[in-house]
């Protein structure tokens, strides 16, 4: 593995419900930044991000990860019935309880909720409640940062603090992998970018380039799809 | 989480201590095993208060048919047996489960059907009441359960020439329970029923029902009581069980089953005195 | 309707014996439901939770002990607890103990089974995020048991139910003794055994306004907590 991914999948196959979602799925991701990964649904993009959290268990293939801890965001926040404050904690078993409480603290502070920590986490409104997740997220201090469509239910507002929060943990140094349908996010957050379609990774580039100069007939199709109002498929 | 802790907690000791209670400050204590009859009659409520008042001995009355009672003392389950069938309590002895059997009471069994009497049995001797009921085969309910009663009934079949097996039908309900369920079976259907006097007199859901045969030397009900041989079962309170028996048959004992009345009615006859120490 | 009034008026000048009755009732089905929470619920949520093979059975097994008839409990309870039984020296046969173990046997499956119902539908939306936290399986049942905890307090009253109305198994294995196992379901069917319905009716009532009594009393308490945590 090299010294600068983070990520790397070699020829990775999972069937799901004897349906084949990940079909010989190969890919690199970076240490550091944001990744991107997109594509149409059914791609594989979730799946593949459970199996970099170890989640699902591949078929076949072959992933390593270099990253102590990791940390996973999902499009609607899980969050148990209890206060926020409860919600962070729950992550946090090995540590003493007063640093627990210190990190609960620092991590309600930096995503603005430190006045809700007793409220409870599910009478939040829904961009808090993602902004709890990111806390709870942020509270491990993550090497590793995956996320699944973080911003797909929020409003604008919810969606850029959520977008900056991201922004400020990957300069703290973590990878981060984001799984978007949001091109526009994409271009605004993503220092690379995977294409995955049919279970394979199509392409894999810097978003701008992709998004400019598609290589791949899937990608072109894709971006067809998703931003009709150009025209990469009648370029080709 | 703390909350969760907490609930568990209070569970916990709930359970400990609902488990834990009865176990404490337990009065010595017998099981006496017995019949439906004397249980639902009134007779231990009205007697054992009087034993407890005089020996600080609680007994402990599980009511069940006689066979029953006498199975759930060869489990060693009872320290004390009163039944009332007599070939059942000697065999009972025979196989070395009590070493004696003492007279204690006799009440009787009536003849119960209703009051319009369609098989005319009123006032005839049980042999011929009960040739008649095969005869003109009205409903009867015989309680189908082992107990006292329903060996006396068969008794009763059987001694006057008639052959259950072929003459019973769709008149003869075998209800298989206890002598107040039956009652109310015969209650609700208008049928006739062979009952101790005891339960009768203290049964209040009568409907049509009423008395049609007594008073006939056949009808005669005697209960015996024994001690469970320590010897078939280590776990028998012999000291506590064998003072219950002794009260029971002595001058004190009799008086107290004699003195057991309803509406001015008395409903056991003492007759342990011949065999009273 | 006589007997209706009869009833009242029997029901106004209940004594202490029925008081002692109730209160024995009370008391064998409310700690009988505690065992069977404390087992059931923790058996229930892991069952829900651990993926192991054989799971679906149990699962199965559960659901159909759910109805476990009372009767079966205590005939097998009774032959156990005998003296002539394996557990016979305890001399637990005709004591309130082996009422309540009897009705713990019967609220444990159904709780066991119903912690596993709701505890699997907390698992879809959570189950994910807290195996990705790295969590033991015993850890995530906990969690999930927490956030489900208003739902268990239906699983509690539906045992409790279960418990202080069924009389197959008290039965059986405490003999309806007068004074010291006779509950109020045992005593209900004696008075109707004995032909006295309108006392019979009264215990009845009695026994309908404590299984009320108890479910607005949890209901108050769901209300009270959920008000928080909804």
């Amino acid at each position: 593995m090299s010294a600068t991914s983070a990520i790397q999948l070699d020829a990775v196959s999972l069937s799901l419900g004897g349906r084949p979602v990940l079909d010989r799925l190969s890919a690199k991701i970076a240490l550091g930044g944001i990744t991107a990964l997109v594509g149409p649904n059914g791609a594989g993009k979730s799946v593949t991000l459970r199996v970099i959290d170890g989640l699902l268990r591949p078929d076949s293939g072959t992933v390593r990860i270099a990253a102590r801890r990791r940390a996973f965001v999902f499009q609607t926040p899980a969050l148990i019935r209890a206060s926020a404050a409860a919600n962070i904690a729950l992550a946090l078993r090995s540590l003493s309880r007063r640093a627990r409480a210190a990190r609960v603290r620092d991590a309600l502070a930096r995503v603005g909720l430190q006045d809700r920590a007793e409220d409870a986490a599910t009478r939040l409104s829904g961009g808090e409640q993602q902004r709890l997740a990111l806390a709870r997220a942020w509270a491990i201090e993550p090497d590793l940062l995956l996320l699944d469509e973080p911003t797909a239910s929020l409003d604008p507002a919810a969606t850029d603090i959520v977008e900056g929060l991201v922004t400020e943990m990957a300069r703290d140094g973590a990878t981060v992998v984001l799984v978007s349908h949001n091109l526009g996010q994409v271009a605004r957050l993503a220092g690379a970018m995977i294409v995955l379609a049919g279970g394979r990774a199509v392409e894999q580039g810097a978003p701008h380039q992709i998004l400019l100069k598609p290589r791949t007939p899937e990608t072109r199709a894709y971006l067809a799809g998703e931003l009709p109002w150009t025209s990469f498929a009648a370029a080709s | 989480m703390d909350l969760l802790r907490r609930g568990l907690l209070t569970l916990s000791l709930a359970a400990i201590l609902g488990a834990a209670s009865p176990a404490c400050a337990e009065p010595a204590s017998i099981v006496v095993a017995s019949t439906t009859s004397t249980e639902q009659s009134g007779l231990f409520k009205h007697i054992l208060p009087m034993f407890k008042d005089k020996t600080g001995i609680d007994v402990k009355v599980v009511a069940l048919g006689t066979g029953q009672a006498l199975d759930s003392a060869r489990r060693g389950d009872a320290d004390v047996v009163l039944v009332h069938d007599r070939p059942a309590e000697d065999k009972f002895v025979a196989e070395g489960f009590a070493e004696a059997r003492h007279d204690v009471m006799y009440n009787d069994f009536v003849l119960i059907g209703p009051a319009s009497d369609p098989a005319r049995i009123k006032g005839l001797g049980v042999l011929e009441a009960f040739r008649q009921l095969a005869a003109a085969k009205p409903p009867f309910v015989s309680r189908g359960d082992r107990s006292g009663t329903h060996s006396a009934e068969l008794r009763a079949w059987k001694d006057s020439g008639i052959d259950l097996a072929a003459a019973r039908g769709d008149w003869y309900r075998d209800v298989g329970q206890g002598m107040g369920p039956a009652l109310n079976t015969a209650s609700a259907l208008g049928a006739y029923i062979l009952a101790d006097r005891g339960t009768w007199l203290s049964f209040k859901n009568r409907g049509d029902l009423t008395i049609l045969v007594q008073g006939d030397p056949r009808l005669f009900n005697p209960y015996g009581v024994m001690l469970v041989n320590a010897h078939r079962h280590p776990t028998v309170k012999v000291k506590e069980g064998q003072t219950f028996v002794d009260w029971l048959i002595s001058p004190e004992g009799q008086r107290a089953i004699a003195s057991y009345k309803i509406d001015g009615e008395q409903l056991f006859f003492p007759s342990a005195a011949q065999t009273a120490k | 309707m006589p007997i209706l009034h009869e009833t009242l008026l029997r029901l106004w000048t209940l004594d202490r014996d029925v008081i002692a009755i109730a209160w024995l009732s009370l008391r064998v089905s409310l700690t009988a439901v505690s065992i069977g929470l404390l087992v059931g619920i923790p058996l229930g949520a892991l069952v829900a939770v651990a993926r192991f093979p054989g799971c679906g059975i149990l699962t199965g097994l559960l659901n159909a002990f759910m109805g476990l008839p009372p009767v079966i409990v205590g005939l097998v309870l009774y032959l156990v607890l005998s003296r002539s039984g394996p557990l016979g020296s305890l001399g637990l046969l005709f004591t309130p103990s082996a009422m309540i173990a009897a009705q713990a046997t019967l609220a444990t499956p159904l709780v066991a089974a119903l912690t596993r119902q709701v505890v699997a539908d907390a698992e879809i939306h959570l189950g994910e995020q807290l195996r990705s936290l790295g969590l033991s399986a015993p850890r995530r049942a906990g969690i999930l048991i927490y956030d489900v905890r208003f739902s268990l307090v239906t699983a509690a009253l539906a045992a409790f139910g279960r418990a202080i109305s069924e009389i197959g198994a008290v039965l059986v294995v405490g003999g309806n003794i007068a004074g010291h196992t006779r509950t109020m379901t045992t005593a209900i069917s004696l008075e109707t055994q004995k032909g006295d319905l309108s006392l019979a009716l009264a215990l009845g009532l009695l026994l309908m306004g404590l299984v009320v009594a108890v479910n607005a009393v949890a209901a108050l308490l769901r209300g009270y907590a959920a008000k928080a945590y909804g």
